[in-house]
This record gives structure tokens, C-alpha cells and sequence, in this order.
């Protein structure tokens, strides 16, 4: 137990309340609150679960990437709301459990859609190459499928966490030093220093919801590449 | 440093660098867990079932308004075919009125004229009738005046009926005959009746 695991917890209770505030009293003429929360999941819906794997089958993955989006968007907000100020996705375990989420998503996927035969062979053995090529082109898409892609999920999410996070310090912690303890004219070189901490922490911003995208939109691909009958 | 919390202050070594603590694993665990089944229990459910619903109730607004507007259609039609029924069978009235009109008119045109025909008839036959009568006194007073008068002039009663009868009647009869010649317009009749008188 400690500030990330109880940030980590508070930013899941707000996640929850909102979106539970929300629903709560869903009807089909929406009030106020239901109205954001079917515009939050209205946007999955379209970008991710339409858009990208078709009505049908991105009926059937809503809940998947919602959970995904959601979650991943609000443990990276924390990182840049005032007494918090941290990610619980710069700790490598939790974009890791999105990751094996995603991963375990994609495999039942092709094995729920396709069968299991040709999910394997479709991921394997590509159609539309030639059979030497397999040599070398079914270890590659064996590494790349099963292990490449639920770790560069979660790294690149842990990784872009823990460099914006280290971005931020570096700006605030260099600022608070330069305003209070550095001498003379150098208190002036707090100035730069906090405007790049206000710039990064909008940056963060931007980052926090990219990265909760392109995990959501990456994993609808994996899934999409699962259930497609040739690629 | 805030990135990597160590576990009780102590670093990690080999393979437990990259490993998460087992606190970091528990206590992740538990908000994705949270998140992963409030999203997939409760929230998307929710959320799709009243877009389910929220499309059903505009496919039956749009299927209702469809039926009342098919419904409105084929009253409309039947309004229509009435009118047109109407339409025809008040002209088809009128028609027969005005044949009936002209067939009545034709009638009592006929009637006019037959009374008016009838009335100049009795007119004509009462007329000759008083002709005849006028004519008939008249020949007898004539008769008698004429009588008297040459009885005057000859001097000598003319007693003979018989002979006097005769006399008028042949008198008269050139006088008819010289009105008659007067009437188809010659001289000589005209000159044959003087000469008659």
C-alpha cells in the first residue's frame, strides 16, 4: 500500500461514481449527466467497436474497450491533477493487466469467431506469400502476435506515463528550486521552467487521452485481425 | 523517487528489477478488475440496451407514422372516389332534369298549340255559323223588303208566293254570284253584277 495504489483507487472510484451517476437512471430521453456518459461511450462505440471491427462484432467488444479506454484514461489523468500527480500506468503492472486484457481479448477472439485452426494459420501462415518465405515470416508474426504485442502495449503506455511524469518533476521540482533557493538573477530561470511545466502538464493532457486511444484503437485492430476471415 | 517505490526501501536484484512488487500486482488487480466488470456488467449493457431501445422506439414512431400516413393515403383515395362518385351521379341528374325539362316544355308546347288550334277552329265554325244565320235572316228580310218594294213600284201586290220566291231567290243568288266575282277580283264580274242589279 502506497500513494500510487491509493491513487489508484480513487481515480477508479471517480471512474465508477461518474459513470454510475450517469446510467444510473438511464431512460431513453437522456438527462444531463446520461447525455455525457452516451457521448464517452457513444465515442468508443463509433471509434473503435464500429469503426474499426463492424456493428456486429464490435457489439461484442464494447464492454472490452470501454473498460480499456476508460480505465487506462483515467489512471493517466491522475497524473497531471494537483495532489495526485501521478500515473498509476507508470507502474508496469497496470498497463500490463490492460495488455493481457487485450491480449486474451484478441486470442478468444479468433478462437470464438474463426475457430482456433484458422485463427493460428491466419496469423501464422499469412495467405498471399510465397511458402519459403514462411521459413522466416512464421517465427516473426509467432513472436510478433503472441509476445511483441501485449508487451509493447504496456510499455509504451508505461514508458509515455513515466516520461511525462519525469517531464513534469523536472519542470516543477527545477521551478520550485529556482524560485526559492537559487540566488539573484537566477531565480529568473524559474520563469522558463514553469511555463514548460504548465506547457507539459497540457502536453500530459493530450498524452494521457492519445495513449488511452491508441491502446483501445491497437487492441480493436488485434481483435480485428483475429476475426478477419483472410489478411 | 516517486516512479519506483521500492518495496520496504530494499533494491531490488536480478530478475526482480523487472518483476512488480506483489503488492503492486494485488493492488492493480484490484481496480482493473473493478473497471474491466463495471464497464463490462454494468455500464455498456446499460448503455447499449437503451440505444436498443432508444432505436426502437424511433423505428416504431417511424413505422406508426408510415402506417397513419398509408392509412390517411387510402382514405384520402376513397374520399376521392366518392367525390368522383358524386360528381358523376349529380351530373348524371342534372342531365336527366334538363331532358325531362326540354320533354315538358315540348309538351305543353304541343298543348298550346293545340287549344290555341282548338279555339280558332270553334272561333271559325261560330263564325260561319252566325254568317249562315245572319245571312239566313237577312235573305228573309231582304226577301220581304224587296218584295214590298217592287210591289210598290209595279204597282201590284205580289200576292203570288210562289212567283215572289222565286224571284228573291234568283236575285239573290246573282248577287252571291256577282260578290264572288268581286271577290276574285275581275271587272266583268264586277259589270255582270251591275248588270244583275
Amino acid at each position: 500500500m502506497n500513494r500510487i495504489v491509493l491513487v489508484k483507487l480513487l481515480a477508479t472510484a471517480v471512474l465508477l461514481l461518474l459513470f454510475w451517476l450517469g446510467l444510473r437512471r438511464a431512460s431513453l430521453v437522456p438527462g444531463r449527466g446520461q447525455n455525457i456518459v452516451e457521448v464517452a461511450l457513444g465515442f468508443v462505440k463509433t471509434q473503435f467497436a464500429d469503426e474499426v471491427l463492424g456493428e456486429k462484432i464490435g457489439r461484442r467488444y464494447l464492454p472490452v474497450l470501454a473498460s480499456m479506454f476508460f480505465g487506462i484514461l483515467a489512471l493517466n489523468i491522475t497524473g497531471i491533477i494537483p495532489l495526485l500527480n501521478i500515473s498509476p500506468n507508470a507502474i508496469f503492472i497496470t498497463p500490463f493487466l490492460f495488455a493481457i486484457l487485450a491480449y486474451v481479448t484478441f486470442i478468444y477472439a479468433g478462437f470464438k469467431e474463426v475457430g482456433p485452426g484458422k485463427f493460428f494459420k491466419n496469423s501464422l501462415f499469412p495467405s498471399g506469400v510465397p511458402a519459403p518465405i514462411y521459413i522466416i515470416l512464421t517465427p516473426i508474426e509467432l513472436i510478433n502476435i503472441f509476445l511483441v504485442r501485449p508487451l509493447s502495449l504496456a510499455l509504451r503506455l508505461t514508458l509515455n506515463m513515466i516520461v511525462g511524469h519525469l517531464l513534469l518533476v523536472l519542470c516543477f521540482g527545477a521551478t520550485h528550486f529556482f524560485f526559492l533557493q537559487a540566488d539573484g538573477l537566477d531565480k529568473l530561470f524559474g520563469i522558463p521552467t514553469l511555463i514548460g511545466g504548465i506547457v507539459f502538464t497540457l502536453f500530459e493532457l493530450l498524452v494521457a487521452v492519445l495513449q488511452a486511444y491508441v491502446f483501445t484503437l491497437l487492441t480493436a485492430a488485434y481483435i480485428e485481425q483475429s476475426v478477419s476471415e483472410e489478411h | 523517487m516517486p516512479i519506483t517505490v521500492l518495496a520496504e526501501g530494499e533494491a531490488p536484484e536480478g530478475i526482480g528489477i523487472f518483476l512488480p512488487a506483489i503488492y503492486d500486482i494485488v493492488w492493480s488487480l484490484v481496480p482493473f478488475l473493478l473497471i474491466v466488470g463495471f464497464f463490462v456488467f454494468y455500464a455498456v449493457p446499460r448503455f447499449t440496451k437503451i440505444l436498443d431501445q432508444r432505436r426502437n422506439v424511433i423505428e416504431g414512431g417511424i413505422e406508426r407514422a408510415e402506417n397513419a400516413q398509408a392509412e390517411a393515403q387510402k382514405q384520402l383515395d376513397e374520399y376521392n372516389r366518392l367525390l368522383a362518385e358524386a360528381r358523376q351521379e349529380a351530373a348524371g341528374i342534372r342531365e336527366q332534369a334538363r331532358q325531362e325539362g326540354a320533354k315538358i316544355l315540348a309538351e305543353l308546347k304541343e298543348q298550346a298549340n293545340a287549344e290555341a288550334a282548338r279555339i280558332t277552329a270553334n272561333a271559325h265554325a261560330q263564325i260561319e255559323a252566325e254568317r249562315q244565320a245572319a245571312l239566313h235572316s237577312l235573305r228573309g228580310e231582304v226577301g220581304s223588303l224587296a218584295i214590298q218594294l217592287a210591289g210598290g213600284v209595279i204597282g201590284e201586290s205580289l200576292t203570288d208566293d210562289r212567283r215572289s220566291t222565286a224571284l228573291v231567290d234568283r236575285f239573290l243568288a246573282d248577287l252571291e254570284a256577282s260578290e264572288a266575282a268581286s271577290a276574285t277580283g275581275g271587272s266583268v264580274a264586277v259589270q255582270r253584277g251591275k248588270a244583275g242589279i
